[in-house]
C-alpha cells in the first residue's frame, strides 16, 4: 500500500468512529447503556414477546395462592380450570377420522379453509378425557414463570451477596465461602434438585422454587467474587476509602453499581438455565406433581400421545421454548449493552457515508 | 509445584467430605426407606422391617450413620471400598461398575461431536463477524441453547427414527426434498466458505449441484438398502479431509503440503482393498487398532519423505490425514454388513430403534459378529447421540466465538498482521491457539458433568446407565445408592477442576502456578 491510498483509509476509519460514537454524545452511562440495549433488535423483540407471554399467561389462568386456591384467588379470563371435563366438547372437536379433542384454534381465514379465523370452545384442543388443554398448558407455563422467576430473583440475591462479601474482604473470609461454593458446585443441579423436587414437589411450586434457588446461586457468585476482587483493587475505591467512606459505603456505592452488568447477565443465564432444569425434574418426576401441572410434566404425560394427538405434545414444549429463548436473548442484548468495549456495529450505508465524507475531505 | 498439588489436593478433600456430608443428611432425612413396608401386606412385615433397619443401620441417627459410611470410601485408599449395600442388599459398588460403562459409551461419541462441531462453527462465526452466516449460526446456537433435551429426544424419535424407518420400505427420495435438502446443503458450505457474493453464489450453486447429483444418485439405486461408501466414497472423503488438514497445518499454497496430504489420501485408497483382509466378520478391537496402525505410519512415511526441510509440519499433515481418513474405512465396514443386519428377523427392517441400549433379539452368530454387534451398538446411539450433540453444540459454538473474537482484538495480532504473516497464519498459529486455551477448562468440566447431564437422557432413551441407577435410588429412597452416584459425580468434578488448572498452567506460559 503506498502513501497515497493509506490516507483516505485513515480518515474513513476516524469517520467510522465519529458516525458510532455520535449516539453516545452527552449521555451518562445509563443512558448509553440503555439506548445500546434499545437499539439490539433481538433483545428488545425478545422482551416485548417475553412480557406478552407473561402478562397473556397469568390473565388466562389467574392466579392462586395456596394449595386450593382459597387463601387468594383471582380468576382468570379463561372460562376452564385444569380439573374441568367437558367430553361432549372434546368428541364435537373430532378430526382425522375420530380423534377427539382437536384443538379449534383456526389462524387460516376462510379463502384458504373455509372455516374463518375462529377461537371456538378448546382452542388448543382437550386430552382423552376432554380436559381443557388451554388451561392446562397456560397454568403450566404459570408454573414455569413461577419458578424462573422465583430462582432468578433468589439465586441473584444469595450469589451476590456471598460473591460480594469473599470478593470485598479477601483472605479468610474469602476462603471460607468459596470453599463454601465449592461444596455446593460438586453436586449436579439436576441430582440436588430431584432430591428437593421428589420429596417437596407435591408441596406446590413456590416453595419447590424457593427450595431450588437456594441450589442455584453457586455460579454467580463466582463472577460476582472476581468482579469484586479486581474492582476493589481500582483508584477509585482507593480515593473513597481514603474519604473516610465506611465498607458498606464502598460496597454499595462503589463497587456494585459498577459490577451491575456481570450481576444481571448472569441472572438471565440463571433464569433460563432455570426453567429448562424445572421442566426437566417434572418431566422425570421430581419436581411439580399432578393434579397441579407443569410445562415438563404435561410433556412427559402427553409424549407417547403424539403420533396419534402431537398438538399436546407441540403446546408446553414450544412455550418452553420460547420462553427460554427470549431470555436467553434479553441476556444477550444485557452483555452487549453493559460492554465497555462495544463500539455499535456500523451498517453499511454508514460505512458508505464515512467513506464518502473521507472522499471530499481528500 | 508439589505443595501446590498437596494442597489443592487438601482442600479438594475437604470439599468432597462438606459436599458428601450435606448431601448424605439431606437425602437421609427427606426420604424413609422403610415406607416402602407402608401398605405391605406380609405376614413376616415386622421381620422384614427389623432386617433392613439392622442391615442399614436405620436406628443410627444420619449424623453418625455418615460416618461409618465414610469409612467405607476411606478403605477404599487400601482397596478395599466399600459403598455399603442398596435396599435390596445388593453391593452398591457392583451396580455402578455395571452402569459407568454404558453412560460412558451414550456420552462420550457426542461430546467428541459438539466439541468438534461447535469450536469449529463458532471460530468460523467469530471470523466472519456480523455476516449472515454469522447471525444465522447464533439464532440456531440460542435455539438450541433453549431447547429441554427430552423435548428434542420425543421429536427425534418421531421424525428420525420412525419416519427414517418408514422411509426404509421404499427408499426413493422425492425430488423436491432432493432439491431443498441440496440447498440447505449448499448453504451451509457456502456460509462457511464465505468470501465475496459472486464466490458464495458459485460455491453454493456447485455444493447444491453436486449434493444433487449424488442425492439422486442414492436415491435411484437404492442405496440405503444396501449402504456402502466403497473405494470411491473413501477416497472421495480422504482428498477433502487432506484439503482440510493441509489448510489448517501449513495452507494450501504450500506445495510439499499438498504432496504429503493428497499423498496420503490416494495412499488410503490403495490401502483400501488389501486392509480389508485384517477385517473379518470375527474382528476385535486389536484389529481396528491395527488398521489404524497402518494407515498412521503410511501418513508419517510419506510426511517424512516429502521433504527434509521442515519435516515435522509434512509429517503432521500425513499423520493427522492419514487418521481421520481410516474412519471412512471403518465406517464402510460396518455399512456393508448394515443389509444383512437390517433384514434379520430381530431388526425386520426397522433399523432405527427409539429405545434401549442394544437389540436382545440378536442370535448367538450376530453377536459374535464384531461389526454386526458393533453395528447394533451405533443404531441405538443415534438418536441419543444427535440429541445430546444438538444440546451441547451451542454451548462451544457460543463459547469459541467468544473466545476468539477476544483474541483477534489482541495487540499481538495487530503485530502478526503488520510483520506480513498470511492471513491463514495469523489465524490459525495466532489466533486459534489462543484462543483454545480457554476452552480447556470448559472441555474438561464438561467432561465431568457429563454424568449429571446424562440422567434426562437415559431416562428418555430407557439406557440402564448411571442415570438409571440415580433414578431408582431416588424413588426406592436408597440412601447407600445415591451416596454412590453423588460420589462419583463430586469426585469427578473436583478432579476435572484440579486438572483443568494444571492444564492451564502447562499451555499457557503466562500462568505460573505458585511453587
Amino acid at each position: 500500500m503506498t502513501e497515497k491510498n493509506l490516507e483516505p483509509e485513515l480518515t474513513t476509519e476516524k469517520n467510522e468512529n465519529e458516525i458510532a460514537n455520535r449516539d453516545t454524545i452527552g449521555l451518562n452511562q445509563k443512558q448509553i447503556i440503555l439506548r445500546r440495549f434499545v437499539k439490539h433488535k433481538a433483545a428488545m423483540g425478545s422482551l416485548v414477546v417475553l412480557i406478552s407471554i407473561i402478562i397473556f399467561v397469568f390473565a388466562a389462568s389467574g392466579f392462586q395462592l395456596g394449595k386450593n386456591g382459597d387463601t387468594l384467588s383471582i380468576p382468570g379470563w379463561w372460562p376452564y380450570s385444569i380439573t374441568d371435563i367437558d367430553p361432549e366438547g372434546a368428541v364435537a372437536a373430532s378430526c382425522n377420522g375420530g380423534v377427539t379433542g382437536c384443538p379449534t384454534l383456526d389462524l387460516a381465514p376462510a379463502f384458504i379453509d373455509g372455516d374463518g379465523i375462529q377461537i371456538g370452545q378448546h382452542p388448543f384442543g382437550t386430552d382423552i378425557i376432554g380436559t381443557d388443554y388451554f388451561a392446562l398448558v397456560m397454568r403450566g407455563a404459570q408454573q414455569s414463570i413461577i419458578v424462573m422467576l422465583i430462582v432468578g430473583l433468589l439465586g441473584v440475591g444469595i450469589g451476590t451477596t456471598i460473591g460480594a462479601i469473599a470478593g470485598y474482604f479477601g483472605g479468610m473470609v474469602d476462603a471460607v465461602l468459596m470453599r463454601l461454593t465449592d461444596m455446593f458446585l460438586v453436586t449436579p443441579t439436576i441430582i440436588i434438585g430431584s432430591v428437593i423436587g421428589f420429596r417437596f414437589g407435591s408441596f406446590g411450586v413456590i416453595p419447590l422454587a424457593l427450595l431450588l434457588g437456594f441450589f442455584a446461586w453457586m455460579g454467580l457468585a463466582r463472577f460476582v467474587r472476581s468482579e469484586f476482587l479486581s474492582l476493589r483493587e481500582r483508584e477509585f475505591v482507593d480515593a473513597a476509602r481514603v474519604a473516610g467512606a465506611s465498607n458498606r459505603r464502598i460496597i454499595f456505592k462503589h463497587i456494585l453499581p459498577n459490577s451491575i452488568g456481570v450481576i444481571i447477565v448472569s441472572g438471565t443465564l440463571l433464569m433460563s438455565g432455570a426453567i429448562l432444569a424445572e421442566s426437566a425434574l417434572s418431566y422425570l418426576g421430581f419436581g411439580v406433581k399432578p393434579p397441579d401441572v407443569s410445562l415438563g410434566l404435561l410433556i412427559s404425560q402427553y409424549q407417547d400421545t403424539f403420533t396419534i394427538s402431537p398438538w399436546l405434545f407441540w403446546w408446553p414444549g414450544s412455550l418452553i421454548v420460547s420462553i427460554a429463548l427470549c431470555v436467553n436473548f434479553i441476556g444477550d442484548g444485557l452483555r452487549d449493552a453493559f460492554d465497555p468495549r462495544q463500539r455499535r456495529h456500523l451498517s453499511f450505508k454508514d460505512r458508505m457515508k464515512a467513506k464518502e465524507l473521507s472522499g471530499k475531505k481528500s | 509445584m508439589l505443595a501446590y498439588i498437596s494442597r489443592r489436593f487438601g482442600m479438594m478433600l475437604v470439599v468432597v467430605f462438606g459436599s458428601s456430608f450435606f448431601a448424605y443428611n439431606l437425602q437421609a432425612y427427606s426420604s424413609n426407606p422403610l415406607s416402602a413396608f407402608g401398605e405391605s401386606t406380609a405376614l413376616n412385615k415386622d421381620f422384614l422391617v427389623a432386617k433392613m433397619i439392622r442391615d442399614l443401620q436405620l436406628d443410627v441417627p444420619p449424623p453418625l450413620r455418615y460416618f461409618s459410611w465414610l469409612r467405607g470410601i476411606v478403605s477404599g485408599l487400601w482397596g478395599d471400598l466399600n459403598l455399603g449395600l442398596t435396599t435390596t442388599n445388593i453391593p452398591v459398588s457392583e451396580m455402578i461398575a455395571q452402569a459407568i460403562p454404558v453412560t460412558v459409551r451414550l456420552v462420550i461419541t457426542s461430546t467428541f461431536l459438539a466439541i468438534i462441531l461447535g469450536v469449529s462453527v463458532g471460530m468460523i462465526t467469530a471470523m466472519r463477524q456480523y455476516s449472515r452466516f454469522d447471525y444465522v449460526m447464533t439464532f440456531i446456537s440460542f435455539l438450541l441453547f433453549s431447547l429441554p433435551i427430552f423435548w428434542v429426544a420425543v421429536l427425534l424419535k418421531e421424525f428420525m427414527a420412525i419416519q427414517f424407518n418408514d422411509f426404509l420400505r421404499d427408499p426413493t427420495i422425492p425430488p423436491h426434498v432432493i432439491v431443498i435438502i441440496a440447498l440447505i446443503f449448499g448453504l451451509v458450505i457456502a456460509g462457511f466458505v464465505g468470501g465475496t457474493r459472486a464466490n458464495f453464489f458459485s460455491v453454493l450453486g456447485g455444493v447444491s449441484v453436486f449434493a444433487g447429483v449424488v442425492l439422486t444418485y442414492l436415491s435411484a439405486s437404492h442405496w440405503f438398502l444396501t449402504p456402502s461408501l466403497g473405494i470411491f466414497g473413501v477416497f472421495f472423503l480422504a482428498l477433502t479431509n487432506a484439503a482440510l488438514v493441509i489448510q489448517l497445518i501449513s495452507g494450501l499454497d504450500n506445495k510439499k503440503g499438498l504432496r504429503a496430504g493428497f499423498g496420503t489420501a490416494i495412499a488410503i485408497a490403495v490401502l483400501y482393498y488389501p486392509i480389508q483382509a485384517l477385517m473379518p466378520a470375527n474382528s476385535s478391537f486389536l484389529n481396528v487398532i491395527a488398521v489404524f496402525v497402518i494407515t498412521i505410519v503410511v501418513g508419517i512415511a510419506i510426511g517424512y519423505f516429502v521433504s527434509p526441510i521442515d519435516r515435522r509440519v509434512y509429517i503432521r499433515i500425513g499423520l493427522f490425514t492419514a487418521l481421520i481418513s481410516t474412519f471412512p474405512i471403518l465406517v464402510d465396514r460396518f455399512l456393508r454388513e448394515f443389509a444383512g443386519y437390517m433384514n434379520s428377523d430381530a431388526i425386520a427392517g426397522r433399523p432405527i430403534p427409539t429405545l434401549g441400549q442394544g437389540n436382545d433379539l440378536l442370535t448367538e452368530e450376530q453377536l459374535s459378529n464384531f461389526w454386526i454387534s458393533g453395528l447394533d451398538v451405533a443404531v441405538h446411539l443415534v438418536l441419543p447421540t444427535v440429541a445430546l450433540t444438538l444440546i451441547s453444540f451451542a454451548g462451544y459454538v457460543r463459547f469459541s466465538r467468544g473466545s476468539l473474537l477476544e483474541v483477534l482484538n489482541m495487540d499481538y495480532i495487530r503485530t502478526a498482521r503488520a510483520k506480513g504473516l498470511s492471513e491463514r497464519t495469523v489465524i490459525v498459529r495466532h489466533g486459534m491457539r489462543n484462543a483454545m486455551l480457554p476452552l480447556t477448562t470448559i472441555l474438561v468440566n464438561d467432561f465431568a458433568g457429563l454424568f449429571g447431564g446424562a440422567i434426562i437422557t437415559e431416562g428418555v432413551f430407557a439406557w440402564k446407565g448411571m442415570g438409571q441407577v440415580f433414578n431408582d435410588a431416588i424413588r426406592n429412597y436408597d440412601l447407600n445408592l445415591f451416596m454412590g452416584v453423588f460420589m462419583i459425580s463430586a469426585f469427578l468434578t473436583v478432579m476435572a477442576n484440579f486438572v483443568a488448572d494444571l492444564l492451564y498452567g502447562v499451555v499457557d506460559p503466562r500462568i505460573r502456578i505458585r511453587k
